[in-house]
């Protein structure tokens, strides 16, 4: 790490944490203390938070309820498809697509409220 | 230590990965020039590089040797553990993935600082962080002495000194951008290292006339093909309890949320989280097929309590001869990419947090950046290898069990109510934290130290999760409703922050 110092390389700095942005700060203030900025602000946190709670309630369902699924019909562990016991292809197979397709879902729902968000507010500074 | 012929694959696989892993870390010490790289990569990492990181440093060695272990052993109801880590990629793309990268903490301490302003509740933050991190290192150098006596045959302690020294080179070396590169290529390696034996393996099954398959008492014997084991509702308790521990606590992992902050923006973030969960699942796929080929040809593995084993031995049960020596040596080296790599990336997080809040004094006075960072790579390390070495191992996969309750017990419940919850306060917070860490520490303290009885009290203190969240949120939710006036006056500004899409600030730069 000791290399010659040269001129051509700028001086190296002494950081200790990462620096904290503050251009946006002033844009971030706008946003939470203006009422209207608070409304679009609130909007767009409860949009987030429904869509999360559908994403959470759809993996509680789907994979949370499993256990209560076999605890309450034992008779299904005896169930095979293909060959495989039913709760191995179910736990050891089906619930790794199902995860990986309800965060798409996600994703690609979380991008548009964003840009939707987004659009309101560009809309709302040119009239 | 005999040198024999046995021997002779896992000693070139372990040789080879260490090797590769100090070279790929040197050839990345030429970027790394500031302590920003050093402990963030400069937050210049693409989404499919990061993912390939984030699962190289995620599958630890429970996910390696721990899962088949266990499934061979209990059953069916330990696929929940693969299930429980990939889902907690999930829940934390969905409440925490875009919001933590925004807020531009780096650790979990500073994003608690930075959402309360609060000293104190850094402080136990840090505390915490340690704590996690060395509970969850402990199996990983237990692991390495495990897989160095099987495949090698050399004494235990071996194992926990070659991985601690390896992980000390590099990270003291070159930090976290070395290390990224070194990760990925691990969860390439370590996929490899899974798939193709397991491929070879099926294929021998199947050439045997598929032993095992058409009898049901194969599957079905003692429960082994239910999901809950022994059932009633103590297995229903048990189960539920890993599923909240795994599902809650990958968002407090002090390795995981260190990676986040690599991310360039929070939609990468978002995008990387997905990578990782279809990375992760296709590697879950593999393990529970060591698991269920170790039902057939390896049971004296689970009688004699070696199951941790059973990734390791299962292709010289299976196959004689060079395939047989190849299969091993190759799941050898996966084996120890493991413990590399998930060390690795707990050593920098512990060591980040252990520099910035302990203050090192040296012969000319306090001592800054990479110096305190290396200190505190030694501190990280060291602690934990020594009570590995020490200390009898309880079972890879539980130790790792306990960390994600911890963790899911004291910063899940500070992350979802400081991103989401506007009138969470520093007394809340710390109130929260003292009582979930004190509750699941306490739990996991005793498990690891004394075996439990099987009673209620046994099954409560062996999975603390079902108990200890609930408690915590609501300790959290309750006082910080309590103390309304210490809702620090910038809250509506960071949560702004946290949710604002960073294309709309970026305008106004």
């Amino acid at each position: 790490m000791s290399e010659p110092r040269r001129p051509s390389r700028p001086e190296r700095v002494r950081v200790t944490r990462p620096p904290q942005r503050s251009a946006s700060r002033a844009r971030a203030g706008e946003l939470a203390e203006t009422r209207l900025g608070g409304v679009y602000m609130r909007s767009l946190l409860r949009e987030q938070l429904r869509l999360a709670w559908w994403v959470l309630g759809a993996l509680t369902l789907g994979v949370g309820a499993l256990p209560l699924l076999f605890w309450a019909a034992p008779a299904l562990a005896g169930v095979h498809l293909l060959g495989v016991p039913l709760p191995w292809l179910l736990l050891g197979v089906a619930v790794y697509p199902f995860l990986l397709a309800l965060g798409w879902w996600y994703v690609v729902r979380a991008e548009r409220n964003e840009r939707h968000f987004a659009e309101l507010l560009e809309g709302s500074e040119r009239p | 230590m005999n040198l024999s012929m046995e021997s002779a694959p896992g000693l070139v696989a372990v040789t080879l990965v260490a090797l590769a892993t100090l070279g790929i870390g040197t050839w990345g010490l030429r970027f790394s020039r500031t302590t920003s790289d050093f402990m963030v990569a400069s937050r210049s990492v693409a989404p499919r590089l990061n993912a390939s990181a984030i699962g190289g440093e995620y599958l630890s060695a429970a996910s390696f040797l721990g899962v088949a272990g266990l499934v061979l052993v209990f059953g069916a109801d330990m696929l929940w553990y693969p299930i429980g880590w990939t889902a907690g990629y999930l829940v934390l793309l969905v409440l925490v993935a875009a919001p933590l990268r925004r807020s531009g903490a780096y650790t979990l301490p500073d994003f608690a600082e930075a959402r309360l302003g609060s000293r104190p509740v850094r402080l136990v933050c840090s505390l915490l962080v340690v704590c996690i991190g060395w509970l969850y290192l402990l199996p990983q150098f237990q692991g390495a002495g495990l897989t160095l006596h099987s495949a090698v045959g050399a004494p235990t302690w071996s194992g926990p000194v070659i991985v601690g020294l390896v992980v000390l080179v590099n990270s003291v070396s070159g930090g976290m951008r070395s290390i990224t590169f070194v990760q990925a290529f691990q969860y390439w390696l370590k996929l490899t290292a899974l798939l193709v034996p397991a491929a070879v393996l099926v294929a021998v099954w199947v050439g045997d006339g598929t032993p095992g398959a058409a009898t049901s008492e194969a599957w079905g014997a003692g429960g082994w093909s239910t999901p809950l084991g022994e059932g009633g509702g103590q297995g229903l308790y048990l189960t539920y309890s890993l599923i909240l521990a795994t599902f809650l606590g990958t968002m407090g992992l002090p390795h995981v949320v260190v990676r986040f902050y690599t991310n360039p923006d929070g939609a990468a973030a978002r995008r990387t989280t997905l990578v990782v969960l279809a990375l992760l699942g296709v590697f879950y796929l593999l393990p529970p097929v060591y698991g269920a080929l170790g039902r057939v040809y390896a049971s004296e593995l689970a009688v004699s309590g070696r199951s941790d084993v059973l990734v390791l031995e299962l292709p010289r049960l299976m196959l004689d001869g060079p395939v047989g020596d190849v299969l091993t040596g190759l799941v050898t080296a996966g084996a120890f990419a493991a413990f590399l790599s998930t060390s690795s990336g707990l050593a920098i997080a512990v060591a980040g947090v252990l520099s910035q809040d302990v203050t090192w004094r040296g012969p000319r006075g306090r001592l800054h950046g990479i110096t305190a960072f290396r200190i505190g790579a030694v501190l990280a390390v060291t602690v934990p290898c020594a009570v590995a070495v020490a200390a009898p191992s309880v079972g890879v996969a539980r130790t790792v069990g306990l960390a994600f309750a911890v963790a899911a017990s004291t910063f899940c419940p500070l992350l979802l109510l400081g991103i989401w919850w506007r009138r969470l306060t520093d007394a809340g917070a710390l109130a929260g934290l003292v009582v979930g860490g004190l509750g699941s520490g306490t739990a996991a303290a005793i498990t690891l130290s004394w075996s439990t009885d099987h009673g209620w009290a046994g099954v409560l203190v062996e999975q603390p999760a079902a108990w200890s969240i609930p408690l915590a949120l609501t300790t959290m939710v309750v006082v910080s409703l309590l103390t309304p006036r210490r809702v620090p006056a910038h809250a509506s500004r960071f949560m702004v922050r946290l949710h604002a899409p960073e294309t709309l600030e970026l305008d106004r730069g």
